[in-house]
């Protein structure tokens, strides 16, 4: 079954679920209502028609203006059917996410990726925390509104207090 | 009453094994791997972020520094990605090329792992074997592109350049010499006591593992599982040449060495055929809007340097919409997935790299195996952590 076909599909499983089904370059992107994800997702894993059975890729988007604010992509690849399958779902501002880790382990990292650079929470991962950043960060930087040179840019960083180590740098 | 004491060790960010600046957090019952939390972002320079502030075209550059192992296969996948966006054909020629450098590099980025995954584990001698035939591939490398290591040399639309004449000549020694060549590196370790303890059962993955963890390219396959980028979406012309996908049965660490050794006869078996088979014609598509105009034109023509100005300060605007392109890099799969609002600059550029999906799958690997093992694991799964950190 191509994903053309499997949109088609999700259509008639769940026709409350599905806002748009779009084509472009041969790709097909389904978007999907947040609550609904969860369902979705397990029907594109395990049933036969589909068996998305490897997660390739999530990525966040901040649709700036639009609404709602961030969008949640995920990239899916039947490798028993050879195709592809995008899965889109709109996050408005402090909504949470389902999380699908436990149907793909891979999307552990990709969750605390999508987390640590646009800010959406996931229900019920495991361990929701930064990746790439560090703990105390601020911000999301891959927010539209995130200047480009970070905040604070000219501040040097103090890696090493002076008073906790004794130690005092040669400048 | 017995008592168990565990011990917490950091293992790097600073470590010759970790390839990069990778930090695991160990928790070590002796000598046994308890649990590991794997501490990575500190190579993270915030690729995306910045694409978004250039223009398509300027955006290359960032590519190479990304796996700085095989910096052709990054540009490689990024241009395919915009060229799809702009929903463009490139010549005959140009895609041939791309092939062969990328096979190229894919060989070179497998000497670097070989020769590094082997000192690692204290076979110290493979590594000067190895690097006297990447050194080869590198100098080959720079004779086309002008850059050892981050070449940007694949242009949207096409090539930068020609080859030089030089080059087919240089190249068909290679293919002469280096089956010779794996001969030796497999004398030296394939049958080799030592490394067959050091690898054999270490650090298995099953197939279906692999996939629910997203791991790709040398790794995946190793675990039985055929899926190679090249074979199930082909590009660049991928689908006229004749090449096996070498698999393994075990998924562990020697399975992963054996599959790449073979990789790299597979891929010279590519370049050979596309050394044979080069067609003549340009090595740039013909798009005036998007493919700058040549070098000698610029300083002769007004009307052709008003374009290059204008195209190296503005670039282009694709049509809105959004794309993903993949590409089987010596890793996995790397992929692009480009959203265009229709304007000159990419609305979100988002890369899916295949060492970060590979690292992912590391706790499962090492726990419960032996420390020194940690070391033939990470080797393994070749990392890079320019790609994971972007």
């Amino acid at each position: 079954m191509d994903s053309r076909a499997v949109a088609e599909l999700l259509r008639e499983r769940f026709p409350a679920a599905v806002r748009s089904v779009e084509e472009f370059r041969g790709e097909t992107t389904v978007t999907i209502d947040r609550t609904a994800l969860r369902g979705v997702m397990r029907f594109l894993k395990e049933d036969p028609a589909a068996r998305y059975d490897l997660l390739v890729d999530m990525a966040g988007v901040d649709c700036g203006d639009g609404a709602p604010r961030l969008m949640v992509v995920y990239l899916l690849n039947s490798l028993s059917h050879t195709n592809r399958l995008r899965v889109k779902t709109g996050v408005a501002e402090g909504a949470e996410v389902d999380t699908v880790s436990d149907l793909w382990q891979g999307a552990e990292w990709l969750e605390r990726e999508v987390y640590d650079m646009f800010g959406v929470r996931f229900a019920g991962h495991p361990d929701l925390r930064r990746i790439l950043l560090t703990e105390e960060f601020v911000g999301h930087p891959l927010r539209k509104e995130f200047p480009l040179a970070g905040h604070e840019f000219d501040k040097p960083v103090d890696l090493c207090a002076e008073e906790e180590t004794g130690y005092t740098r040669d400048v | 009453m017995s008592e168990t004491n565990l011990m917490t060790i950091n293992m790097g960010p600073q470590h010759p094994a970790t390839h990069g600046v990778l930090r695991l957090l160990l928790e070590l019952d002796g000598e046994v791997v308890v649990s590991v939390v794997p501490h990575i972002g500190y190579l993270h320079r915030g690729l995306e972020k910045l694409a978004e502030s250039m223009t398509y075209p300027q955006a290359l550059t960032l590519t190479d520094r990304m796996d700085y192992t095989s910096g052709f296969s990054n540009n490689l996948s990024y241009c395919l990605a915009v060229e799809k966006l702009l929903g463009i054909e490139i010549p005959k020629r140009a895609q041939y090329l791309r092939v062969m450098l990328a096979e190229l590099q894919r060989i070179a980025a497998h000497l670097l792992w070989l020769g590094t995954h082997a000192l690692d584990l204290g076979a110290m001698t493979a590594l000067f074997y190895t690097f006297r035939e990447r050194e080869e591939i590198i100098e080959a490398m720079e004779l086309v592109t002008g850059a050892r290591l981050t070449p940007s040399f694949v242009r949207i639309g096409g090539l930068a350049a020609d080859i030089p004449e030089s080059f087919l000549p240089r190249v068909r020694a290679f293919i002469a010499s280096f089956p010779g060549h794996v001969d030796e590196y497999e004398t030296l370790l394939t049958e080799n006591i030592i490394w067959k303890k050091r690898t054999r059962g270490i650090a298995p993955l099953s197939g279906a593992e692999c996939i629910g963890y997203g791991v790709t390219g040398p790794p995946l396959r190793a675990s039985g599982v055929n899926y190679d980028v090249r074979k199930a979406y082909p590009y660049s012309s991928y689908e006229e040449f004749d090449f096996s996908v070498p698999l393994g049965t075990s998924g562990d660490v020697y399975d992963r060495y054996l599959v790449r050794l073979q990789e790299m006869r597979q891929s010279l078996r590519i370049v050979a055929q596309a050394a044979d088979r080069l067609p003549d014609g340009p090595v740039a598509a013909d798009l005036p809007t998007v493919v700058p105009p040549a070098k000698d034109a610029v300083g002769k023509d007004l009307a052709a340097l008003i374009r290059h100005f204008k195209l190296m300060e503005e670039g282009f605007a694709p049509p809105a919409g959004e794309v993903y392109s993949s590409i089987e890099s010596s890793k996995g799969e790397l992929g692009f997935y480009l959203i265009s609002d229709g304007t000159n600059k990419p609305f979100r550029m988002r890369v899916r790299t295949p060492s970060f999906a590979n690292l992912g799958a590391l706790p499962r690997m090492i726990v419960g195996e032996m420390i020194a093992d940690v070391v033939a694991a990470v080797g393994s799964i070749d990392i890079v952590l320019g790609e994971i950190d972007r």
